[in-house]
């Protein structure tokens, strides 16, 4: 059963086991792909999140992970009094109007200013969010651990397994990723965000409610994330630290995929996962803990090698 | 069906408009000339609500648009064509097009008016599925127009189609627009640098200096005119 740990070892059930050489193991190579495309699930439904609101305001959001533990938190507080899932939704609800909120009220002046005051403003955010967090529910961490809907034993198939936990994560990231390609491919109002995050004057030449649009991307973006915070609050207590590190590997992620793509987000995260599991067991201890030091280090050198990404557009800017 | 008086507008602290006043009665082409930064484009963003006037009215069908959204415009009957066509380059041609009757609820004539598209442009049709970027200058200009079409407008907004097109693409395009106006009776305001050609084409016409309307007739009254002669024609 998955339990709740450290930070860094996210997921436990890899992170213990030592580490032999793929050839001479590789059915715990085989576990340690499986339970990091689940870990970089997570990392890749932040990114989309962080992608959703980059695409469309040129917006890099550095409040996204303390957005998402703040409803987290709340998550926490509703789920005390109400089932698991009920409290998940209303959670969601609760985040969709506060991204809506956050867009018209904070972002709206500074969305077509200088984009460092729009830096500015998420920083600003992102300790606003961190220090009411702290105010409202304390330093001591919280755990899900008695709400939790993803028990029971691991699913095995040979010696490869999958916990209920990972595979909880998987789904529900999956669902997400879903639900976000059906909205954009398949509804008139995805295609009109579309547009918008494209441009903005055609769009309101052709009628399209352009403000609406980029409030309804903060409160989908918002929504998203609280999805993602909930999820790692199931396998990491919960702490007002606890999404940053999330986001730094999302934001890995979202850098690796190309900040515009959200395809890219998922390949990112999926990726993120699968080489942040694999250095954590195979890297020789002697090197260091390698662990967040990797994010920066992905972001690092695909801003100097591809800095649009594997799917971004270049970053020439169209007139 | 419109008319501006004494609208003023600015950039900022530019002024782009200085007091424009003019008329587009129903059906027919009205022309509107002028030199480089005359403040053509920006009588047009003032009437389709991009460029907010400072003074004056715009009334379409004698309601007061000037303070009106962009959006609720369309939805009023005015669709705009930008300079340099501004279509959805990573969208395909089709997507386009439906954006383009994004203030529609009639989803079944959409799909009709969307044929009626291919058939005033049939090479849009053979590249439906295509990306806009993929599309050629003129072609991506036609789209530019049927995707204005698509919002069923009375009143279309039309700022340079020429601009950067060969010359027989132009004449094909413009003879294309005299089609459309006389077939879905559009009434249409023409921002056009090739006087001659959008003269040959319009009814009636504005020659605006400065923000200003410097002088205004019929379109063969102007094309016999010695000073615009001089300064558009260019003969
Ligand atoms: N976005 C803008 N910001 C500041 N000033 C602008 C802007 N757009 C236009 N102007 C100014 O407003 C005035 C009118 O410009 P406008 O674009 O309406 O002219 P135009 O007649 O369409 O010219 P052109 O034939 O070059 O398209 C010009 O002095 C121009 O410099
Ligand atoms: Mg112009």
């Amino acid at each position: 059963m998955d339990s709740i740990v450290s930070l860094t070892g996210l997921w436990p059930d890899t992170a213990v086991m030592l580490a032999a050489p793929p050839w001479e193991d590789p059915s715990l190579f085989a576990q340690l792909i499986i339970s990091g495309i689940a870990s970089g699930s997570l990392f890749a439904i932040l990114a989309l999140a962080i992608v959703l609101i980059y695409r469309s305001t040129n917006i890099l959001n550095f409040a996204q992970g303390e957005m998402a533990m703040f409803t987290t938190f709340m998550a926490w507080t509703f789920m005390t009094r109400m089932d698991f899932w009920p409290a998940f939704f209303v959670a969601l609800l609760v985040a969709a109007a506060m991204g809506g909120a956050l867009e018209r009220l904070v972002l709206r002046p500074v969305e077509d200013g200088p984009p460092l005051n729009s830096v500015i403003v998420t920083l600003g955010l992102f300790t606003i969010f961190n220090g009411l967090a702290l105010w409202i529910w304390g330093p001591l961490p919280k755990g899900f651990g008695p709400f939790s809907v993803f028990k029971g034993s691991a699913i095995c198939a040979s010696d490869v397994c999958i916990g209920r936990l990972s595979l909880g994560t998987l789904i529900v990231a999956l669902i997400v990723m879903l639900a976000l390609y059906l909205l954009f491919q398949r509804t008139g109002l995805g295609l009109a965000m579309r547009a918008t995050a494209q441009n903005r004057l055609a769009s309101q030449l052709v009628g399209i409610p352009v403000n609406n649009m980029l409030t309804l991307g903060w409160a989908l973006s918002a929504t998203v994330g609280a999805v993602a915070g909930v999820l790692v609050a199931q396998s990491v207590s919960l702490t007002t630290g606890t999404l940053f590190v999330i986001l730094l590997y999302a934001f890995a992620a979202a850098v690796l995929g190309g900040l515009d793509s959200s395809i890219g987000a998922v390949v990112g995260g999926l990726s993120i996962g699968v080489l942040k599991n694999l250095s954590a067991v195979y890297v020789p201890p002697e090197v260091g803990s390698v662990d967040v030091a990797m994010a920066f280090l992905v972001i690092v050198l695909v801003l100097m090698v591809r800095p649009a990404g594997l799917f971004g557009r270049p970053a020439a800017r169209r007139v | 069906m419109l008319s501006l008086r004494n609208v003023h507008a600015a950039y900022g602290s530019v002024l782009a408009l200085r007091g424009i006043s003019l008329e587009a009665p129903e059906g027919g082409i009205i022309s509107v000339l002028g030199a480089n930064g005359a403040g053509k484009s920006s009588t047009l963003r003032a009437i389709s609500g991009l460029l907010r006037p400072s003074e004056g009215t715009i009334e379409f069908d004698g309601k007061p648009i000037d303070k009106m959204r962009p959006e609720k415009i369309v939805q009023m009957g005015i669709s705009h064509v930008p300079e340099g066509r501004q279509i959805f380059t990573e969208l395909t041609v089709m997507e386009n097009l439906r954006l383009g009757a994004y203030t529609r609820r009639d989803g079944d004539a959409v799909k009709r008016d969307i044929d009626r598209i291919f058939s005033y442009f049939p090479v849009l049709g053979e590249r439906a599925k295509q990306q806009a970027l993929l599309l050629s200058g003129g072609e991506q200009q036609m789209l530019a127009i049927g995707r204005a079409l698509m919002a069923k407008p009375r009143l279309l907004l039309l700022d340079e189609p020429s601009l950067g097109l060969a010359p027989i693409l132009v004449r094909e395009i413009f003879s294309i627009i005299k089609t459309i106006s006389e077939e879905e009776k559009l009434t249409i305001l023409l921002v056009e640098q090739d006087a001659s050609l959008a003269l040959s084409i319009a009814d009636y016409g504005y020659v605006l200096e400065s923000g200003t309307v410097v002088l205004e007739d019929t379109a063969e009254q102007l094309r016999g005119n010695e000073s615009v002669r001089r300064s558009y024609l260019g003969y």
